[in-house]
């Protein structure tokens, strides 16, 4: 009895052991590479490659340069007007298809639905030389306003697709008894439905702000001159050279980038696990 | 139902004189209705006349003089014709059916709206689904149904860089891209090899990633683990720090000679472990150890994203289950299987697979990272490039290649949604409520 007690303990033991040593290393390797391109950011003088180590001299001079010496500053401004466009116009269109997709019954909602279901499969940023031939035609190339289009429009089936399913976790009763008393197509969507919603609207800006931060073939594709780009591509001049790495300045310019970003996401962490599951699987 | 002659042959006549659109509906006393659908028809005559007729034509001969004709623009015109009369068949469609219905309700005895105010009242009301949506579908023609029109057309054509508009003209070649591509050895030898790695690297970093986050999430969720949150936010990190950022410094810590992977961690690694010496690894200009690097950082990546999904789902599993699993006498790894994994399994399956679509295509890490280096495996692709990189290469390189790459591009898109319809039929994410 007791040997049986023992080994138990010891079993015990030894998966604890194995979980905490499990977890510790996972840490270890995520934390690594972070730190080293975090602390990178701070260091003097020009440093070429990344490592962890702290034995040198600690400075701000690199968030100054990057603003005083490249055009980061500028990269920012194009980034988050990108963003900030492709988010409140994507978020918009998708929210008001996916209540009606949701809500109504119409002639050719499921034939539309399973239109929305193939063309999300489709992998558009493959569609390069169309891009490239519509661009040509429409003078668009370089054209900040062509990507965030291609962007929005890329979003939709799919992100469409998401929000019917959570709008169809909101009970329909809600909107019989708000019928019954009287409430029109647009009271029942925005005051009866629509606050029920938010944590799923929340999710979809965050992914739809975060797309052209960290985009990097289209607009690499169709921003052609420095002044135009976006972080992504701005960033990576600093490091695509192999004789001339500006590492410092790349790490500077990806904190300035990581934090805020980051913090959005686990404001909202949350709720991805609703918003993913609530949708993805059903019609 | 029964109807008798006169109102058999009011339907067919309201049908037969839909063939002009509106004529129908004005037979049917629905004047307004029946004056809307003429100017629709009017105003698509009067644009086919103008300029739709010659797009059409323009879409067949791309041209005809060098210099004067841009076979691009005639071909972009063209296919944009073509969005307008297949809109216009949809339309055609619609006035038929509408005809035919409205005959019916006249020759059951029913209601018919034949007033102005009606038929606005009743247009806004039936009409709020499609006014709602009309954005979604804006957006989606002009984003994605067009340009794989496009797509689709250039593929056929003989569009590259000796073939550049407006100095030369483009023409049609049939099958001939992709009868290259298949049959040509410097392309088909190129081909294989990358779709071959693509392949290889789209089942390797995924079943990496789903492993690492399954595995995760399962062993943060047992009950006795402290600093649950700490650890929780840190596994986190991968997902919300933007995925170039990663990339482009994972890409400077494998520098052969210079990185910290090499001059840090294989060092300690030497240190820590008895017997084993490692030394330095050619990372970035040995393809097989590329490989390897790109498939770790993928795993490293995209394993954020699993174990939140996971972890939720299995929070979700009622304690009983294992309660009564236990009671059987099932073991851990029984309960696992038979509870745990089938659970996982119907829930997220879709979105794993939405996992292994995502990696087939997954530029940046391929791109950011070595450039689908090193070295070359001809017809412009690197020894790590995926299909999707090359299309790039092909379509930005110093001699492009922009029918080959239209070519591969639907050899993409035509794979990917053959494999997620399989799967989706599989997991019955077809099946809608009604």
């Amino acid at each position: 009895m007791n040997r049986i007690m023992k080994s138990q303990k010891t079993s015990q033991f030894v998966g604890k052991f194995f979980t905490y040593f499990y977890l510790l290393i996972l840490a270890v390797i995520i934390i690594y590479p972070l730190l080293i391109t975090a602390s990178s950011a701070f260091k003097a003088g020009n440093v070429a490659a990344f490592d962890l180590s702290f034995d040198t001299e600690w400075t701000l001079d690199n968030f100054k340069r990057l603003f005083s010496e490249t055009l980061f500053g500028e990269w920012y401004w194009n980034t988050l007007i990108i963003a900030l466009v492709t988010m409140v116009v994507q978020v918009t269109v998708i929210t008001l298809a996916g209540y009606t997709y949701s809500r109504y019954r119409f002639v050719g909602r499921k034939k539309s639905l399973m239109f929305f279901l193939i063309v999300q499969m489709v992998p558009t940023t493959a569609a390069l030389t169309a891009f490239y031939v519509m661009a040509l035609l429409m003078g668009a190339l370089n054209q900040t306003w062509f990507l965030m289009f291609l962007y929005i429009g890329g979003g939709i089936p799919m992100n469409t697709w998401l929000m019917k399913g959570y709008f169809d976790t909101v009970p329909y009763d809600l909107d019989e008894s708000a019928k019954l008393d009287g409430a029109g197509h647009f009271r029942i969507f925005i005051q009866i439905v629509l606050p029920l919603v938010k944590p799923m609207i929340a999710v979809q800006s965050l992914w739809a702000f975060m797309t052209p931060f960290g985009e990097y073939m289209l607009a690499k594709f169709l921003l052609r001159t420095p002044e135009k780009y976006t972080v992504a591509i701005g960033l990576q001049t600093f490091i695509n050279n192999p004789q001339n790495q500006k590492v410092a300045l790349f790490s500077a310019g990806a904190i300035l980038i990581a934090i805020p970003i980051t913090l959005l996401f686990f404001m909202l962490q949350k709720h991805f696990v609703a918003g993913l599951t609530s949708g993805g699987t059903k019609g | 139902m029964e109807y008798i002659e006169t109102d058999k042959k009011r339907m067919r006549t309201a049908t037969l004189l839909s063939i002009v659109p509106g004529l129908g509906q004005i037979y049917n006393k629905q004047l307004f209705k029946g004056i809307a659908f003429l100017i629709i028809f009017a105003l698509f005559v009067i644009e086919m006349i103008n300029f739709g007729a010659e797009a059409l034509i323009g879409l067949i001969t791309l041209g005809s003089t060098p210099g004067m004709d841009h076979s691009l623009f005639i071909l972009i015109e063209g296919s944009l014709q073509l969005l307008i009369l297949l809109l216009f068949i949809l339309f055609y469609a619609i006035n038929f059916n509408d005809a035919r219905k409205v005959a019916k309700l006249w020759a059951e005895g029913k209601k018919v709206n034949t007033s102005i105010k009606s038929i606005l009242l009743n247009m806004v009301d039936n009409g709020f689904p499609y006014l709602f949506t009309i954005p979604a579908y804006v957006a989606m023609v002009f984003a994605i149904v067009f340009p794989v029109l496009v797509t689709i057309f250039i593929a056929f054509t003989n569009y590259d860089f000796y073939h550049i508009p407006p100095a030369k003209l483009i023409d049609w070649v049939g099958f001939e891209n992709f009868t290259n591509i298949f049959f040509l050895s410097s392309y088909r030898d190129t081909f294989l090899a990358v779709f071959g790695w693509t392949v290889i690297w789209t089942v390797a970093a995924t079943t990496l990633q789903i492993t690492i986050g399954i595995f995760t999430a399962i062993v943060l969720n047992q009950k006795f683990i402290k600093f649950k949150r700490v650890f929780g936010i840190i596994f986190l990190l991968p997902w919300a720090v933007p995925a170039f950022i990663t990339i482009m410094s994972f890409s400077n810590m494998f520098n052969d000679s210079i990185g910290a992977i090499n001059t840090q961690v294989i060092p300690l690694i030497d240190a820590l472990i008895p017997f084993v010496d490692i030394g330095s690894l050619p990372w970035k200009t040995d393809p097989t150890f590329t490989k390897i690097a790109i498939i770790l950082i993928q795993g490293w990546l995209g394993f954020p994203f699993i174990y939140v999904l996971v972890s939720g789902i299995l929070q979700s599993i009622p304690e009983e289950q294992y309660e009564a699993a236990r009671i059987d006498g099932a073991g851990v790894l029984q309960r696992f299987r038979h509870v745990t994994m089938p659970a996982i399994f119907t829930i997220a399956a879709p979105i794993f697979i939405t996992q292994y679509t995502g990696n087939f295509n997954n530029f940046s890490m391929i791109y950011l990272f070595n450039e689908g280096g090193p070295g070359s495996i001809g017809a412009g692709a690197g020894s790590t490039d995926i299909l999707i990189s090359w299309i790039y290469k092909l379509t930005t390189g110093t001699s492009p290649q922009y029918s080959v790459a239209s070519a591969v591009t639907l050899f993409i898109s035509l794979f990917i949604i053959g494999i997620s319809l399989i799967v989706f039929k599989k997991t019955k994410a077809f099946e809608m409520e009604d």
